[in-house]
């Protein structure tokens, strides 16, 4: 689109077809409704150069034309008059939904995909007005932008707005300020990737214990009220604030994701850590309350406790079952966290997190190779980014550090039943005060 | 409340930006003689099938010039050297593979 519009080029882009919904839909939202666009079939990836010359000499599979006729067509027949000049658009969006029975409301959220498919609570004015009395914020304040992909345009949303989500989430007034400090990341918790990435939000600081949710037994899992239901409003307020998410056309997940039913919502268990918590690895005083965002969950590995003999290589090997695109974050039981400064002698989460760095290798060759390195490191590195261009020197048999040490991170969380640990891949985003939207 | 009641709720949804409609580039007249980009956006083996491309343009159209150009990072940075190389150097693009 760049390259169309800023430079004047004439342009063709190209795609497979599953995607023709969300690239027409990304062209008419950056306002290039016109812009030429020719399908093959899906997949691309892993094809041999003579599957991959079928599809060009064959025909588009949308339109039923020939692929290569539309191509150049595309850069040389002229537009009709749409699509050239400058217009606006003004979509603003309504306060309020025309009033009806609860049934048919209930129907008309579903019908617009505003819900997760899940039973919500109707956004009722006395209801959103409770959870507005929570905070010192003004209902029309803006709080951020959120956007499902880095084409897409970004929205915007007010306090108001989050209050909606919030009270449809079945979230409690009390826990409003968590859901707007989640809100202000900008970061989504419904982001569009094939990949069927999620989120995962921790809470620090003294307001886990003031609203009561739970870093003990089960604080993982649908045991307790604040922690479902802030992280299903995390969920709900960036499907809908960011404007949507809707499979094929604003969700390209191809699994899909059950993390983000509630986006992996769970306090730090500081009282029983040994280590010091992540918000103040991060910059804030131990009395702060914050929620930390992190992207690109999916994977876990786990397994029980750490072995005298052979933990390390248990570790390791668990950091090899990791796509080596996404960093490693520990989430670990406090006995596990014990057991860590036990084996290991790391009194501190940075000494954990230097043992990590260090120990998460593979030869260049295999890393290289992988299809996300490819996709996502291999051109940083090409392009000189540091570490992946000294990387990318290394000879293929060369055992080279898979992660960045800043991209790892230890989170402690659960009940102590037992030691049973994972490992999340997940990229951190960022720490925000949940003081400053009391 | 009873069910049957009417009431009135909240639109949950955000704000959504205004669109503002951009030209797009006045197309060729023909491809005779002119040099057209083939640029790789480095995703899920883009480059092998933008080579099936640039083959048929040889087998096709041998008279249009290609430039197999894979962009200078991942796709989710601008890459203004590369648009500017196009633009000087180049009549028309040909963009791939968005997945």
């Amino acid at each position: 689109m760049t390259i169309e519009a800023q430079y004047g080029v004439p342009t063709v882009a190209m795609h497979t077809d599953k995607f023709d919904r969300v690239v027409r839909s990304v062209a008419a939202v950056n306002g290039m409704a016109e812009l030429r666009q020719v399908f093959v079939p899906q997949p691309v990836m892993g094809k041999s150069p003579g599957e991959l010359r079928a599809y060009v000499d064959g025909r588009d599979p949308l339109t039923g034309r020939p692929v290569m006729q539309e191509v150049v067509e595309g850069l040389t027949v002229p537009f009709d008059g749409r699509g050239v000049g400058t217009i606006e658009y003004d979509r603003s969006t309504p306060r309020l939904v025309e009033p009806d029975s609860e049934e048919n409301l209930h129907h008309l959220f579903m019908e617009n995909r505003w819900t997760d498919y899940l039973p919500i609570v109707l956004p009722t004015e006395e209801r959103v007005a409770a959870m507005l009395a929570r905070t010192r914020r003004k209902p029309d304040e803006v709080v951020g932008r959120m956007r499902p992909t880095h084409f897409r345009e970004a929205w915007e949303y007010t306090v108001e707005k989050v209050a909606v989500n919030a009270v449809m989430a079945g979230a409690r007034p009390e826990y409003f300020p968590v859901i707007l400090a989640l809100a202000a990341t900008g970061v989504s918790a419904r982001g569009s990737t094939t990949s069927s990435m999620a989120a995962m939000a921790v809470v620090n600081g003294p307001i886990r214990n003031e609203i009561k949710m739970n870093a003990g037994t089960g604080a993982l899992a649908p045991y307790n009220h604040a922690n479902a239901t802030i992280g299903r409003a995390y969920g709900l307020l960036s499907q809908n604030l960011q404007g949507g998410s809707v499979p094929g056309l604003t969700y390209m997940g191809s699994q899909g994701n059950n993390y983000a039913y509630n986006s992996i919502t769970f306090p730090e268990n500081e009282e029983r850590s040994p280590w010091e918590p992540f918000h103040v690895q991060h910059g804030f005083r131990a009395t702060d309350s914050t929620v930390s965002v992190f992207s690109g969950c999916r994977a876990t590995a786990y397994t029980l406790g750490l072995r005298e003999t052979h933990w390390r290589e248990h570790v390791r090997n668990m950091l090899r079952g990791m796509d080596p695109h996404i960093p490693p974050v520990f989430v670990l039981d406090p006995i596990t966290a014990r057991q860590f400064i036990d084996r290991g002698g790391f009194t501190k989460k940075d000494a954990l997190i230097d043992w990590v760095y260090d120990n998460a290798r593979m030869p260049a060759g295999e890393f290289w190779d992988y299809q996300l390195v490819q996709n996502y490191l291999y051109p940083r590195a090409t392009f000189g980014e540091e570490p992946w261009a000294t990387k990318l020197k290394a000879a293929p048999d060369e055992m080279i550090q898979v992660f960045k040490r800043e991209d790892i991170h230890v989170v402690v969380v659960g009940g102590e039943t037992n030691g049973y640990w994972r490992i999340m891949g997940a990229t951190y985003a960022k720490t925000v005060s949940v003081d400053d939207w009391r | 409340m009873s069910t049957a009641e009417k009431v009135t709720v909240l639109n949950p949804m955000g704000f959504a930006p205004k669109v503002v409609e951009k030209a797009l580039a006045p197309r060729l007249a023909t491809l005779d003689g002119k040099t057209v980009y083939l640029v790789d956006c480095r995703f899920d083996d883009s480059d092998v099938f933008l080579k099936q491309v640039q083959a048929w343009f040889g087998e096709h159209m041998p008279s249009v010039r290609t430039v197999f150009k894979p962009i200078s990072s991942v796709y989710l940075k601008d890459d203004p050297m590369t648009w500017a190389e196009i633009k000087a150097r180049g009549h028309a693009a040909i963009v791939g593979v968005g997945h």
